[in-house]
């Protein structure tokens, strides 16, 4: 009789489980991004090519290698073939870097969201500066949410050398936030399989609340002209394939192992193909989705700060030139000007310094990502709309959803593996096992909180996980169908689920999706070594905005160390396997 | 009306600045030589209030350059009407004093705003230039609403945990009761983690009068998505 492994309640819960754990922060603030960068509506042209070429393929792999293997991924590619062992172990690395830092991401909406029932909010003002004789300088450069974003919540140092202390309250929201995800994975399973209804689910309600609300702001139509209109000639660059094949790549989180580890939960016979289908197509529907709603957002903030700006001239001109209250509008603001420079020219050329060329278009083509789009830019359009406190509490409850959905399937990847393993499972239960992993990474990731914190964590961001996923899911590819062999496992899956394996998959997984992975795997190691110097972006006080800086000696050394260690645990494995086969070899033939 | 006095008088002199159709809107009243009797007698009527001044008459204040804007200046000038009040004086008798005052209305702010109350505006609308508004300081509630949040969804949890991992505990504990000669390490652990998942999958593990569970499992697995 085979060891009873759990499994999923459901078919449904495994499909929200993958759901919850693709459909996460990235869909939301880097989709819109790409979008707005490569051409608006015709950036959807390389997208959903790539999902068909290289999503869907590598996700059905992945799910299919976890649901044959019913392991882990350290025990599933052991399974493979025992050379293999480093590809499991790779995951694992490069899943608890992600889980040190992603949940950080988690802590800063727990903040945010507990401030979100203040009124007014407090990223709407500017606080007082010393004597009170106006606003604190730093929020005058920059603008109130950047400050409450950059000073407030991160406290932030102007470099990464200097670190800093621990902010004790971002401190608190991430032990609140590992707490959370702890709850949640307490009980393997059983435990996750009742949570991943609530975070598959409630995105999308607050999504579709968002989108009829952001539907109906004022100047929401003129974000999303500007989102839609294609750019046809973007589809000649080729940044844009490239940036539609990273973005699929990693939105399905493929090559940490969570996917395997949720699919070895299933039963055999379960239809994973189909699975498989919908869970990214869910995924890419719901990346269109949020870029609709974001871009009606955006459309909404630019439209409101060009007329604030206009308004602003307005009054200047009004009050340098004493006209009539209410003169000047919007409409004969230019004729107006033009009279006032001829009549009163000495007079307009002292004011015209002060004027601001108002323009709505670049207010739109301030394209950001990331936690700049997340934490600022949306938190600007939300002060200026009515009930500001619903509609702040909603989105970033909505962040926490995402994120911890996200977290479950990160730290389904790190567990399944230690669980699945005997020796360890034989001394600790699994509540302590996942008890001492959030334990762990809770204290490392105390490192995020301090206040060159930000810095580390975009290193991390940019860095621990891109080039090392790439070799891994291009060695996962490579492996089955060409180590284990494509024939044996069409045969294994067919005797598994009961359907035959379509020719499209095979096509997919022996030629196409590994040439594809390989072509941006070249394209990333090229752009590096290129680029020469890493640069990141510091936050300068005094300035109120972003400068450029070089890294120093030692964060390069630690970027080089977190790309090795996991890549490097495929080599190592190989060898290790090599070396241990070796000495039972000779110890049999000794014995012999 | 202009003054002539000596140069030291533009120290002590004032511009103001109305936005009516700002604030008003469609109900904007004409600025007429009526309005700035009332103005005249807002500010005669404030710097009454400062001490030593009490004798201050409307004919004291003078009003000048009027413009379409509508702005103008005003000084007031001493019952003599040879030289202007300091502007500190006139300050002082406007706006807050620096000395800070909790609380809501000060004798003295009222001023301000019963000027504004009089012609239906607000600081932002009627603007004495060389006298800022003081800001007013935020309230801050002596615990920070974000902590009160923070502790009970924190204790929420950490409830919730404990809770978990005790049933986990006493589940554990009831199964290493059971039958315990079928039981070494591995399998304790599997029993547990069976029982965990509601359908155990060991059809061996029945217990007297339970539905076969094989059965059960089957059934799941024959259930569409």
């Amino acid at each position: 009789m085979d060891e009873a492994r759990p499994l999923w309640a459901t078919p449904l819960q495994f499909v929200f489980a993958c759901i919850s754990y693709a459909v996460g922060l990235g869909n939301v603030w880097r989709f819109p991004y790409l979008c707005q960068m490569y051409g608006g509506g015709s950036f959807l042209v390389p997208y959903i090519i790539m999902l068909t070429v290289e999503g869907m393929p590598l996700l059905y792999l992945e799910l299919a290698v976890g649901q044959r293997m019913r392991q882990g991924s350290i025990g599933a590619w052991r399974t493979i073939n025992p050379y293999l062992s480093g590809v499991g172990v790779a995951s694992v690395v490069v899943s608890f870097f992600l889980s040190m830092y992603y949940n950080v991401i988690n802590a800063w909406a727990f903040w945010y969201l507990f401030h979100s029932f203040q009124d007014p909010l407090p990223w709407s003002v500017c606080p007082l500066n010393g004597n009170r004789t106006g606003y604190d300088e730093e929020c005058e450069k920059a603008s109130s949410t950047q400050y409450f974003w950059y000073r407030k919540t991160l406290n932030i140092s102007p470099s990464i050398q200097e670190s800093g202390a621990v902010q004790w309250e971002p401190a608190l929201c991430l032990i609140l936030a590992w707490l959370l995800v702890y709850l949640c994975i307490l009980r393997g399973t059983e435990s996750t399989g009742k949570v991943v209804y609530f975070t598959a689910l409630l995105p999308y309600c607050v999504l579709i609340v968002y989108l009829v609300r952001g539907l109906t702001l004022h100047g929401a139509t003129n974000g999303l002209a500007y989102m839609f209109t294609p750019k046809m000639e973007q589809l000649a660059n080729p940044k844009a394939w490239i940036n539609a094949a990273t973005q699929i790549f990693f939105s399905l989180g493929l090559g940490f192992g969570s996917l395997i580890a949720f699919a070895s939960y299933n039963e055999p016979s379960n239809n994973c193909q189909k699975h498989a289908v919908i869970v990214s197509i869910i995924n890419s529907s719901t990346s269109i989705f949020a870029s609709v709603v974001t871009f009606s957002i955006y459309g909404f903030k630019a439209t409101f700060n060009y007329e604030s700006c206009l308004n602003k001239v307005i009054l200047l001109l009004t009050n340098s030139f004493d006209l009539e209250d209410g003169f000047l509008t919007v409409s004969n603001l230019e004729e107006v000007k033009s009279y006032l420079a001829s009549a009163y020219p000495s007079k307009y050329s002292e004011v015209f310094p002060q004027i601001k060329n108002c323009s709505l278009e670049s207010e739109l083509e301030t394209a950001v990502q990331g936690t700049g789009l997340a934490f600022i830019v949306y938190t600007e359009a939300i002060k200026n709309m009515e009930v500001s406190q619903l509609w702040s509490v909603l989105y970033f409850f909505m962040l926490l959803m995402l994120g911890i959905g996200s977290m479950l399937g990160n730290t389904a990847a790190i567990l399944t593996p230690l669980t699945d393993s005997k020796v360890i499972s034989s001394y600790l239960p699994k509540e302590a096992i996942s008890g001492l992993v959030c334990l762990v990474s809770c204290a490392i990731g105390l490192v995020f909180t301090m206040e060159a914190g930000n810095y580390w964590f975009d290193i991390f961001n940019d860095y621990a996980a891109t080039l090392p996923l790439l070799l891994i899911v291009l060695v996962e590819a490579a492996a089955v169908c060409y180590l284990y062999g494509l024939r044996r496992f069409e045969s294994d899956l067919k005797a598994m689920t009961g359907h035959a394996l379509n020719w499209y998959w095979k096509a997919m997984w022996g030629g196409v999706s590994p040439l594809l992975i390989i072509s941006l795997f070249v394209f990333y190691l090229s752009d590096y070594i290129i680029t020469g110097t890493l640069q990141y972006q510091a936050w300068d006080a005094s300035q109120g905005q972003l400068v450029t800086k070089d890294y120093p000696p030692y964060a390069l050394a630690i970027i080089g160390l977190l790309v090795a260690s996991s890549t490097m645990c495929i080599p190592l494995g190989a060898l290790g396997t090599f070396i241990v086969r070796r000495l039972k070899r000779r110890d049999t033939a000794s014995v012999a | 009306m202009s003054w002539m006095g000596p140069r030291e008088d533009a120290e002590n002199a004032f511009k103001v600045r109305l936005s009516l159709r700002t604030a008003l809107g469609d109900k904007a009243y004409a600025w007429d030589t009526n309005e700035e009797y009332l103005f005249k007698a807002m500010v005669a009527f404030s710097m009454r209030r400062v001490p030593n001044r009490e004798g201050t008459e409307i004919s004291h204040v003078l009003l000048c350059n009027v413009t379409q804007r509508v702005s103008f200046w005003f000084v007031v000038t001493d019952p003599s009407r040879n030289h202007t009040l300091p502007a500190v004086e006139v300050q002082s008798a406007i706006r807050l004093p620096l000395v800070a005052v909790s609380g809501g209305c000060s004798s003295l702010r009222m001023n301000r705003n019963r000027i504004n109350n009089a012609f239906f505006l607000n600081d932002q609308t009627l603007e004495f230039l060389r006298i800022p508004a003081t800001l007013a300081p935020p309230t801050d509630p002596s615990v920070p609403i974000w902590i009160i949040i923070f502790g009970v969804i924190f204790c929420i949890v950490i409830v919730a945990t404990m809770l978990l991992i005790l049933s986990g505990i006493r589940q554990h504990r009831r199964k290493n009761k059971g039958p315990s000669e079928m039981e070494d390490t591995e399998d304790k652990w599997e029993n547990t983690v069976k029982i965990e998942n509601g359908i155990p999958c060991d059809p061996l593990d029945m217990k007297g009068g339970h539905v076969n569970d094989a059965f059960v499992t089957e059934d799941e697995r024959l259930t569409p998505l």
